[in-house]
């Protein structure tokens, strides 16, 4: 246990990283995917197109690809990312992004499309009638699924790994790499500091569900 | 702001509409004058319900004009959402919005669209629901009401909008028999006090109360238009004849 308590700064900074690139890129995807599908809806064609061309695009690539294209690839194009964070954050919120946008086009099927007729009745325009009426319909039935987008993004932070950012996985590598023989200790460690992120949000995630369930 | 004076307050001109191949409605000639109750009637798929809900452009024609008070319906954007706030809508199955009280139902077209004070549009929404007789029911959420009570709302929150013209989409099809009457009362009082009403309706009652003109559709066409004293008396066309029969002697 004292090879715990001798490794814990690096153990709570990784912890910590962890826990900032999920929810920094949780919440960029959020907002990114969220204007992904008021494209996918619009009435306008090119946007829908755009917005099909890029979920489709990240969706199909393994998120290992999204990373050595932000860190490397743009480089060839004159452009870099200021700290290897941000780069992970970048690659892992446009990838999630993807899978946001996938759950709130589900979402919003599932919203009757009379809602929407009754809302363009009154004359609220398409801006008013996706933000009023059916994205927050359509978010309470997507809690769920982002749910597991959620806990997906926050398991993928460990691909950051490869890239140069010491979370969870990269301090894993490296006290097993110094310590081989506390190699259990250190894994339990790794694993309950992933817990720590997902299991909360497993639960908040079903406390949510239950407060918005939506009467019909 | 064009309120002048002969004008039909809605005029539907050689309007045509194809669903694919299917030409669901075929020159129409329509004109509804200032507080007309004008009823459409006529056998499923006769294109009553679209020619109805064309008149807002929930559903767009390919051929033809449509004017609103003298202005013609835009394609799309914000003008046809200013043209669309004065036509009010009532639906077959109420679509009041599910995540909002009754109460908020009626007063966001006011705040969203008119741009009308929380305050203000809360009082005339309580007023309207009183006068729908849901008043009681202000705070619970659409699911929480009976069919009749949701249309009623329904019918409150497109009265919020002080709209030029009413449309109304077969709005007691989707209601157990003995809440259609409540429903008719409130259309009836509305007819009563001069609103221009457009129903799409199968209640042979009510158009036979509170209509001033009865249009017979078959086939995507106007077969007949009348007032409902001469069209249940003595309809000229044999297809109305036939559709009467079927309905009215059981």
């Amino acid at each position: 246990m004292s090879f715990l308590a001798d490794n814990f700064p690096l153990l709570r900074d990784a912890f910590l990283t962890t826990l900032s690139l999920a929810v920094v890129s949780g919440i960029c995807a959020l907002v990114i995917g969220t204007l992904l599908t008021a494209m996918r809806v619009s009435p306008v064609a090119p946007l829908r197109g755009a917005a099909t061309f890029y979920v489709e695009i990240f969706r199909n690539t393994p998120l290992t690809v999204v990373f050595f294209f932000l860190a490397f690839g743009i480089v060839e194009i004159d452009l870099q990312f200021p700290t290897r964070f941000i780069t992970a954050v970048a690659a892992l919120a446009l990838y999630t992004a993807a899978f946001v946008s996938e759950a709130l086009r589900s979402g919003i099927n599932s919203v009757p499309p009379g809602q929407a007729e009754a809302a363009r009745a009154l004359g609220l325009d398409f801006r008013q009638t996706l933000g009023t009426i059916v994205l927050p319909q359509a978010f309470r039935t997507v809690v769920p699924p982002l749910g597991n987008v959620w806990i997906a993004l926050a398991k993928n932070t460990s691909i950051a790994a490869g890239f140069a950012v010491t979370e969870l996985t990269a301090a894993l590598q490296r006290l097993t790499n110094e310590n081989a023989n506390q190699l259990l200790l250190v894994f339990l460690a790794i694993v309950v500091a992933y817990l720590v992120i997902t299991l909360p949000s497993a639960w908040l995630i079903g406390v949510i569900e239950r407060r918005t369930a939506i009467l019909r | 702001m064009t309120s002048s004076n002969g004008e039909p307050l809605v005029r539907l001109s050689g309007v045509n509409k194809w669903f694919g191949e299917l030409h669901v409605l075929q020159d129409i000639d329509l004109q509804i004058a200032r507080g007309e109750v004008v009823v459409v009637i006529g056998p499923s798929g006769s294109g009553k319900s679209t020619l109805c809900r064309t008149i807002n452009r929930l559903e767009s024609i390919e051929k033809g004009e449509i004017a609103i008070d003298g202005v013609k319906l835009p394609d799309e954007g914000k003008q046809l959402a200013r043209l669309r706030s004065d036509v009010g809508m009532v639906f077959q199955s109420f679509n009041l919005f599910a995540h909002k009280t009754i109460l908020q139902n009626v007063t966001l077209g006011p705040i969203k669209v008119r741009g009308t004070s929380k305050a203000d549009a809360e009082k005339r929404a309580r007023e309207l629901l009183e006068r729908v007789g849901v008043s009681a029911q202000a705070d619970k959420y659409p699911a929480q009401l009976s069919g009749g009570q949701q249309q009623r709302v329904a019918i409150a929150r497109a009265l919020a909008m002080d709209p030029k013209v009413m449309l109304f989409d077969e709005p007691t099809s989707a209601l157990d028999p003995e809440m259609i009457n409540e429903v008719l009362e409130v259309m009836i009082g509305l007819a009563r006090d001069g609103m221009t009403m457009v129903v799409v309706t199968h209640e042979m009652g009510f158009a036979r109360r509170a209509a001033n003109r009865v249009v017979f559709m078959d086939g995507g066409r106007i077969v007949e238009s009348a007032d409902p004293e001469t069209f249940f008396t003595n309809p000229t066309s044999d297809r109305a004849k036939d559709f009467l029969s079927k309905i009215l002697n059981h």
